[in-house]
């Protein structure tokens, strides 16, 4: 049985806002099991005794003093942006009528 | 026919839950050194960290860390051992980098609670508000929504961001499910957040200001029909800014579901807005469909893994909780019950301790802050320490107590300081206020005022006393209301061998 099957590649690609052809689809869920079959062979290597991770670095508690430092200046900042206006950034409409 | 408020607490009972969002006051943002102005020129307080550039990484503000662990003790919850930030994914432009930073399954403060108490029929009410979890997350950008018909986010052409706010810290406060609130559920939703205000206002780690966003509550609330053991279909009414609306909101909503319960229509899990105006909700987002945030731990941040001494020095800073302060300052002031809540309820508390540390006494303190000064501010709508400062009060009071000032008097120098016309002092000056307290300009006066009512000066010789106010009143009339009336019975009564 597949990890993942085409369906919920589908609806990640949904989630993700990235629109995909249907030959896109059965190519990418054919692949990511392939990745996720190679995942799950790390995942029995790893004993009860081993806690998930999600850092390579065995550290905790990295902080910062609550101290302001300069920001961009707003040119800077909008510099990047396909359109502004009144110093903000410009986003095409992002819900139509109900 | 539809049902109101009465009708539908008879019919169905309210399942509630609070989510209270509260903007920590740190100067500078979540994962970056951004400041955290409010009202700031838009765009003017981003970076790369905030503006999710690629490459940019965040760094955990310390203080924000503190003040959250701080919350959760004041909150009486467990702090929790091991912590981490998760990703939340969603497509809005209210937070540049596609995701919110905040945490998961692995929250940092959790198991918690808070007593609040209401007015019931039965008198007072203690009701124990459970907290599920307190976790740190980041605030989001502004959007202003550009033309379209409404001026809201639906059809609107486009629409503006302003991202100072983005990573600002936001520590999020969920309850439990408050049960068996019955009919008292807006007062209870209220109460809870009128109390989690004043210890967050206590341990100084927000401004607190509902009416600018720095505390918001959303209210979760499902109705079932009574004794009938099942759980309805919730909605949940968003960023509720201020405690009288947070009241009304759930007594709104509680209408809206009883009402389409009653006709036969079924509740829609979804996001509300509340409305200042009709005091209802209209619907927002569904949420009919699942959301699908696709949390996963934040890898650029690492674990908090807060020790026991480090709990245990905050644990040290924690204040007086503000129901004890209440009391030791109730007790203190020797204040009945119902003054007492009306000082408390006028948010007045610490400006009437901060008069009565100067020396003021606590009685005369109490009466100019809610009397006089509260009526000018309430007529003005502002808060009355923006009109006048603690130590003119307190002068003020002094100058009543030393005899300098009559309650008249005072009056028009409390009015004279809001005024614009400078200290106290100057007022009295300018005015030429100061009570005439030289006896022999006050026996002037009563001399006249005898020889002009021979017949009323006889009657007081003759021991009718009552008979002296109209004396009375007519010296105070001859010094413009400038003598202490208590000093000029003094001495009339003295003057007439009394």
């Amino acid at each position: 049985m597949s990890a993942i099957s085409r369906d919920e590649v589908a609806n990640l690609a949904r989630l993700a806002r990235i629109s995909m052809s249907d030959a896109e689809l059965d190519h990418l869920a054919t692949e990511m099991d392939v990745i996720l079959g190679a995942v799950a062979r790390v995942q029995e290597v790893a004993g009860k005794d081993v806690p998930p991770t999600s850092h390579p670095l065995e550290v905790s508690n990295v902080v910062r003093e609550d101290q302001v430092v300069p920001s961009l200046t707003p040119s800077e900042a909008l510099s990047g942006a396909p359109a502004s206006h009144e110093q903000r950034f410009k986003v095409p409409q992002i819900l139509g009528e109900e | 026919m539809s049902l109101n408020y009465e009708q539908a607490v008879e019919k169905y009972e309210p399942t509630l839950g609070l989510e209270v969002h509260v903007e920590l006051n740190t100067k500078s943002k979540m994962f970056c050194g951004c400041a955290t102005e409010f009202g700031a020129q838009p765009n003017t307080q981003t970076c790369p960290v905030c503006l999710g550039l690629p490459g940019s990484l965040p760094v955990v503000n310390k203080k924000a860390i503190e003040s959250t662990i701080l919350i959760g003790l004041a909150l009486n919850c467990t702090i929790a051992p091991y912590s981490r930030f998760a990703r939340k994914n969603y497509f809005y432009p209210d937070m540049p980098k596609n995701f919110q930073t905040s945490q998961y399954d692995e929250p940092i403060c959790v198991n918690g609670y808070l007593d609040v108490e209401i007015e019931t029929d039965d008198g007072s009410k203690s009701f124990r508000v459970e907290i599920e979890r307190v976790h740190m997350e980041e605030d989001t950008g502004k959007s202003l929504h550009v033309g379209g018909s409404t001026g809201r986010i639906h059809g609107a052409d486009y629409s503006l961001l302003d991202y100072n706010r983005a990573g600002i810290p936001l520590v999020e406060i969920v309850t439990r499910i408050i049960p068996n609130t019955g009919k008292y559920a807006p007062q209870v939703a209220r109460a809870y957040v009128a109390s989690l205000r004043d210890i967050l206002r206590g341990l100084k780690v927000s401004d607190v200001k509902m009416e600018q966003g720095s505390l918001r509550c959303d209210v979760n609330l499902s109705l079932s029909e009574i004794n009938s053991g099942k759980l309805g279909t919730r909605s949940e009414t968003k960023n509720v800014n201020s405690l009288r609306s947070v009241e009304r909101a759930v007594n709104g909503e509680f209408i809206r579901q009883a009402n389409r319960l009653t006709s036969g229509e079924r509740i829609i899990q979804e996001t509300r807005h509340f409305l200042e105006e009709s005091g209802q909700t209209r619907p927002g987002r569904s949420k009919e469909q699942a959301e699908d945030y696709r949390y996963f731990p934040e890898p650029d941040l690492v674990p908090v893994i807060p020790d026991n001494k480090w709990i245990e020095e905050l644990r040290k800073t924690l204040p007086e909780k503000p129901s004890d302060r209440r009391k030791r300052l109730q007790q203190a002031w020797s204040v009945p019950d119902k003054e007492m809540s009306a000082i408390v309820n006028a948010e007045l508390l610490d400006t009437v301790e901060e008069t009565v540390l100067l020396g003021a006494d606590p009685t005369k303190a109490r009466s100019w802050w809610l009397g006089e000064i509260s009526r000018i501010a309430n007529d003005r709508s502002v808060f009355p320490t923006e009109l006048i400062s603690v130590k003119d009060v307190y002068q003020i009071i002094t100058l009543i107590s030393q005899g300098e000032l009559t309650d008249k008097l005072a009056r028009q120098v409390v009015e004279g300081v809001i005024a614009g016309e400078g200290s106290p002092a100057d007022v009295i000056t300018k005015r030429g206020l100061k009570v005439v307290s030289d006896d022999s300009q006050l026996m002037k006066a009563i001399e006249d005022a005898i020889a002009a009512a021979p017949e009323t000066a006889d009657r007081v010789r003759g021991g009718n006393i009552p008979a002296a106010g109209a004396l009375i009143g007519s010296v105070m009339k001859a010094t413009g209301g400038k003598a202490d009336a208590a000093k000029v019975r003094e001495l009339l009564l003295k003057h007439l061998g009394q």
